[in-house]
């Protein structure tokens, strides 16, 4: 007999995971309209990329004076990981028809982590679509309450909005520092931008700094714990384990 | 208009990205070397995206208020606030630290 939906903890944990992860769209909104992209494409990143990491990248390397072909680059670089969760909600779900397209855009880090928490199928398949779902009506909403209210708030320095941006980024690093490596790995990465700053035209530093990590993550293969960097921005399980979590079970 | 068609061209590849895992044989992402590049190289965009928009301004080094955002930022995330007061607190540290006259 499973549990009524009311019950269930996969959609339990998908709901407040929902509302954690929805709300900091706010801080999206606000510093994509301070980079000078206007509220439309604001919301159109959150609608269609749908990837809190490349949307903050893409508006990231245009507030630094980066060329839109450099944010578009930088996106989808950060993006790469979501093919790897996509093979596994595949495994554990497997989405037929327009189904699969839904799936296939609500997988995010969030959404996998939510599912892959929960043990028994049908809550795997409860975390993913309310965690997913949610979080994409929630993020949506909040990124417009965000893109609004920075077109009100004028000058965005004033406002310590740059500051925001980089307190932003090292907030979605930061859970994903669990290792040695992964922190080895980040300033490697850290050098290589500063280094290339002054060298090339600006947005590139963050694409040499990818050509680092992965040449560090295909010829330094098998050096560290698996899954690294595949951790959630916010944790639907704190205090539990998640090694092995990207393997597909 | 150029802004318009890349955010377009981004949108098209990232939801292609992750459809790619979907469509794919299980075997050719199952690969750990692939997983683990999808790792790294997500530490190292965001850690280069923190460190760029830190200290880069254009072409230039600068050090300035954005540092203070960053430590305060840290402190924050040490003691396990959530996301959105981090960047409450960096933008406070900025704006402060800008009211006392730094650059």
């Amino acid at each position: 007999m499973p549990t009524s939906l009311r019950q269930s903890p996969g959609a339990r944990v998908g709901l407040s995971i929902a509302v954690a992860t929805g709300l900091y769209g706010i801080s999206f909104g606000a510093l994509s309209v301070a980079s000078g992209l206007t509220v439309w494409q604001t919301q159109a990143l959150s609608v269609l990329l749908f990837s809190g990491g490349s949307q903050f990248a893409f508006i990231g390397v245009i507030a630094g004076g980066g060329t839109p072909v450099a944010a578009a680059s930088a996106a989808a670089l950060l993006g790469i990981r979501n093919a790897v969760y996509g093979m596994q909600i595949n495994v554990l779900l497997h989405p037929r028809g327009w189904r699969r397209l839904a799936a296939a855009q609500v997988t995010i880090d969030e959404s996998l982590a939510t599912s892959t928490g929960q043990t028994d199928p049908l809550e795997q398949r409860r975390g993913f679509w309310v965690a997913g779902v949610g979080i994409f009506v929630l993020w949506n909403l909040f990124t417009l309450v965000g893109s609004l209210a920075g077109d009100a708030l004028g000058d965005p320095k004033q406002w310590g909005l740059d500051g925001a941006a980089v307190a932003a980024f090292l907030a979605l690093l930061w859970p994903r520092l669990r290792s040695r490596e992964a922190g080895a790995i980040a300033a490697a990465c850290a050098l290589a931008t500063i280094l290339s700053v002054p060298f090339v035209p600006p947005g590139v530093p963050i694409l040499v700094a990818a050509v680092v990590a992965a040449a560090v993550g295909w010829f330094g293969y098998r050096a560290g714990p698996e899954g690294e960097g595949l951790e959630p921005d916010i944790d639907p399980y704190p205090g539990t384990d998640h090694t092995g979590r990207t393997a597909p079970s | 208009m150029t802004l318009w068609f890349w955010i377009v061209v981004a949108c098209v590849v990232g939801f292609l990205t992750k459809l790619l895992g979907y469509l794919v044989p299980k075997k050719w992402l199952a690969n750990p070397r692939v997983a683990r590049v999808a790792g790294t190289l997500t530490i190292g965009l965001l850690a280069s995206l923190t460190v760029a928009n830190t200290v880069a301004t254009g072409q230039q080094l600068v050090l300035d208020a954005r540092l203070g955002a960053l430590v305060a930022a840290a402190v924050a995330l040490w003691l396990k606030a959530p996301f959105l007061a981090v960047v409450i607190v960096g933008a406070a540290a900025a704006a402060g630290l800008r009211l006392l006259g730094l650059p």
